[in-house]
């Protein structure tokens, strides 16, 4: 009892003496260049646009209300279909890679991990118009397809849909792989081998016990691959062209092209409102499933 | 009488051949690199019957059981259950649970989740896995717990639990790695009465890798020792733990006071025990068998055929003179640390009112019976 009591007291003692003052220069930053702009582009948004692209200081819903027109929706829809499937594919590609290296020799793990960052050492700028290079109608990715008589005309890929979405995977992917990795490196091999035992196949071993136990990790990868996906810009605009606009396209032709500032500052709110509900989303998603409700 | 060898039991080494094992290894090898890590080991194991495997750390009696288990293949050999090969045959497919040294709890599943999960991924009706598991649950005694995840129990309940895990699904072989490593010393004793009462309740085939003596004699019906990824010696506790046929052996399974030294000509009926330490006498030995007289040999004592007296004792069986170096009072028993010649050190016990005689520097004489002596030669 008297050291529980003692323990309790050191424990205050070290939350007295924390040094709050450390955490001063990041608040203040993050206050003045993230919260105040942030600020601003919210009273933006319920500003209207003058004549010539100024911003008129009167209250209005009328931006908000102007997204509900049908072209937007497509756009919007668009968005959290390309964010949607990048993510699941990033998850299908990523599982069993984060899962090798997390199971392979630990003299090889940090090598295979430094692959999978090796494409961050690039400009993702430069990577995409490599992209470019590779879909283009006499590129790299038509030049194989005919070579190995798949195909008999190169096909279209630039330009469309699935090029954004081959972008975008290849551009997160490692965001999926490293907190999968993670969870992979830290669920113990015994728990697989257990569950084998006791008469697993090896869909329900990855069901049962791999899955629910690497969920934070899974979760994790997914929301760090869904939200720069939905508002990403250079991917969309490199590779999908006009008919592939993603909400941050939209939201550079409102602000720099229509110079309408007040209904671009109101997508980028409608932005953020989709990705909150998504991560809420997951995370309730991850809670239940990590509940005892599973199994019985 | 003493019986030595000096190679380990290769195949058909089993004294008690069964007549219907439930379990038939048959020469297994298993090679890590060009290491054999389990070097044609061969046992059998009888319906309802304890054996353990007992060896120090990387002796290969865990690649043994985890060849049992299916997660190795050995590289030859055949393991055999009931008279059918498992060879190629995935755990999952097996009729054996393997008790996990960490225990391997699902740590997302509840104490009731966890027992379940064998019955339930053979799809058996959940009429019946609520039965079971309530069934196996009393039988470990963690009824009332059935809610709890591993993480809110004590190690003693986790062990439970894993072993429960296991047993549910009666399997034809119940595999159990080090089950009692993770447990506290006094934990640990009475978990070794219980485990082995559910055993018999059960009517459990087990097959348990220890390192651990006391654990493996205290429970097992037979020990194998197992050393250098091969079986040395295979029998009873008592006749492994007395008629040790190696060196390795009767060290390895309790304390061995030894002698360095060579066997000299017989007289009578017995021969001569020369130590290789000139300011120690000869001694007779027991001990008869052609082409050993003059090679180098070891003489070993276990510490309770050794009595220690103040004054040197009229008797017939060997005496050798002492000096007590240092003396450990453990209770009900006192141990003596006693050096013998220039350098070996020997250690006896005494119980009850003899236990505060000696103290240490005190010069003594120790005798034991002949016959408990024992010698292998190198």
């Amino acid at each position: 009892m008297p050291s529980e009591e003692s323990s309790r007291a050191s424990a205050a003692a070290q939350a007295s003496c924390r040094p709050f003052w450390l955490a001063l220069p990041g608040l203040l930053w993050m206050t003045l260049f993230f919260l105040v702009p942030l600020l601003l582009v919210l009273a933006i948004s319920f500003a209207s646009r003058g004549t010539y692209g100024g911003i008129l200081w009167e209250f209005t819903w009328a931006n908000y209300l102007d997204l509900l027109h049908p072209l937007y929706g497509k756009i919007l829809g668009q968005s959290l279909w390309y964010a949607t499937l990048t993510t699941a594919i990033c998850f299908v590609v990523g599982f069993p890679l984060a899962y090798v290296i997390a199971r392979s020799p630990a003299r090889w793990q940090p090598l295979w991990l430094l692959l999978v960052m090796l494409p961050f050492w690039t400009n993702f700028l430069v990577r995409t118009y490599a992209w470019m290079i590779i879909l283009r109608q006499d590129g790299l990715a038509n030049h194989l397809l005919l070579a190995l008589g798949l195909i008999s005309e190169p096909l279209e890929l630039l330009y469309t849909p699935a090029a954004v979405v081959i972008g975008l995977v290849y551009g997160y992917l490692p965001f999926m792989v490293l907190p999968l990795y993670v969870a992979v490196e830290r669920l113990d091999p015994a728990l697989v081998e257990a569950a084998w035992d006791l008469y697993a196949s090896r869909w329900a071993v990855w069901t049962r016990v791999v899955v629910p136990l690497t969920m934070p990790g899974i979760v994790g990868g997914c929301i760090l691959v869904f939200i720069p996906s939905i508002g990403s810009f250079i991917t969309p605009d490199l590779l999908g062209g006009a008919r592939s606009m993603m909400i941050g396209n939209l939201i550079q032709h409102e602000y720099l092209v229509v110079r309408d500032w007040p209904l671009g500052s109101a997508v980028s709110f409608v932005l953020m409102a989709i990705v909150m509900a998504a991560v809420v989303l997951y995370y309730r998603q991850a809670g239940g499933a990590d509940g005892s409700s599973e199994g019985r | 009488m003493a019986t030595f060898s000096t190679s380990p039991v290769i195949a058909s080494g089993d004294s008690h051949p069964a007549t219907s094992p439930t379990l038939d290894i048959r020469a297994i090898v298993r090679r890590h690199g060009s290491v054999a890590a389990v070097d044609h080991v061969s046992f059998q194991v009888r319906r309802g019957e304890f054996f353990s495997i007992l060896g120090p750390s990387g002796a290969g009696k865990t690649s043994v059981l985890r060849i049992l288990a299916g997660f190795e293949e050995p590289d030859d050999g055949d393991v055999l259950i009931d008279g059918c090969s498992m060879l190629g045959v995935p755990p999952n497919r097996r009729p054996v649970n393997l008790v996990f040294q960490s225990y391997a709890l699902f740590p997302h599943l509840t104490v009731c989740e966890n027992v379940a999960f064998g019955l339930k991924m053979r799809r058996v009706a959940a009429a019946l896995i609520d039965e079971q598991v309530r069934q196996v649950l009393a039988m470990v005694k963690l009824t009332g717990k059935e809610a709890r995840k591993p993480a809110q129990l004590s190690g003693g309940e986790q062990q439970r639990v894993a072993l429960a895990r296991a047993l549910v699904n009666k399997p034809a072989v119940v595999l159990l790695d080090e089950p009692l490593a993770a447990l506290d010393q006094q934990l640990r004793q009475a978990m070794q009465v219980e485990l082995k009462s559910i055993q018999e309740q059960a009517g459990l085939t087990c097959v348990c890798v220890t390192h651990h003596q006391e654990e493996a004699m205290m429970m097992s019906d037979r020990i194998a020792v197992m050393h250098q990824g091969r079986m040395w010696q295979v029998g009873t506790p008592r006749e492994v733990y007395e008629n040790p046929r190696t060196l390795f052996v009767s060290r390895f399974l309790g304390v061995s006071n030894e002698l360095p030294g060579r066997l000299a000509d017989a007289e009578g009926d017995a021969y001569f025990f020369q130590p290789a330490d000139s300011e120690l006498p000869g001694f007779p030995v027991p001990f008869h068998l052609d082409g050993s007289v003059g090679r180098p040999a070891t003489w070993s004592l276990r510490p309770e055929h050794l009595r220690i007296s103040r004054d040197r004792p009229i008797t017939e069986d060997p005496v050798l003179p002492g000096v007590v170096e240092k003396v450990f009072f453990a209770g009900s028993e006192t141990k003596y640390l006693i050096r013998v010649g220039r350098e070996s050190r020997w250690e006896a016990r005494a119980t009850g009112a003899r236990s505060s005689t000696f103290a240490p520097g005190d010069p003594v004489f120790l005798h034991w019976a002949l016959d408990a002596g024992r010698v292998f030669v190198e």
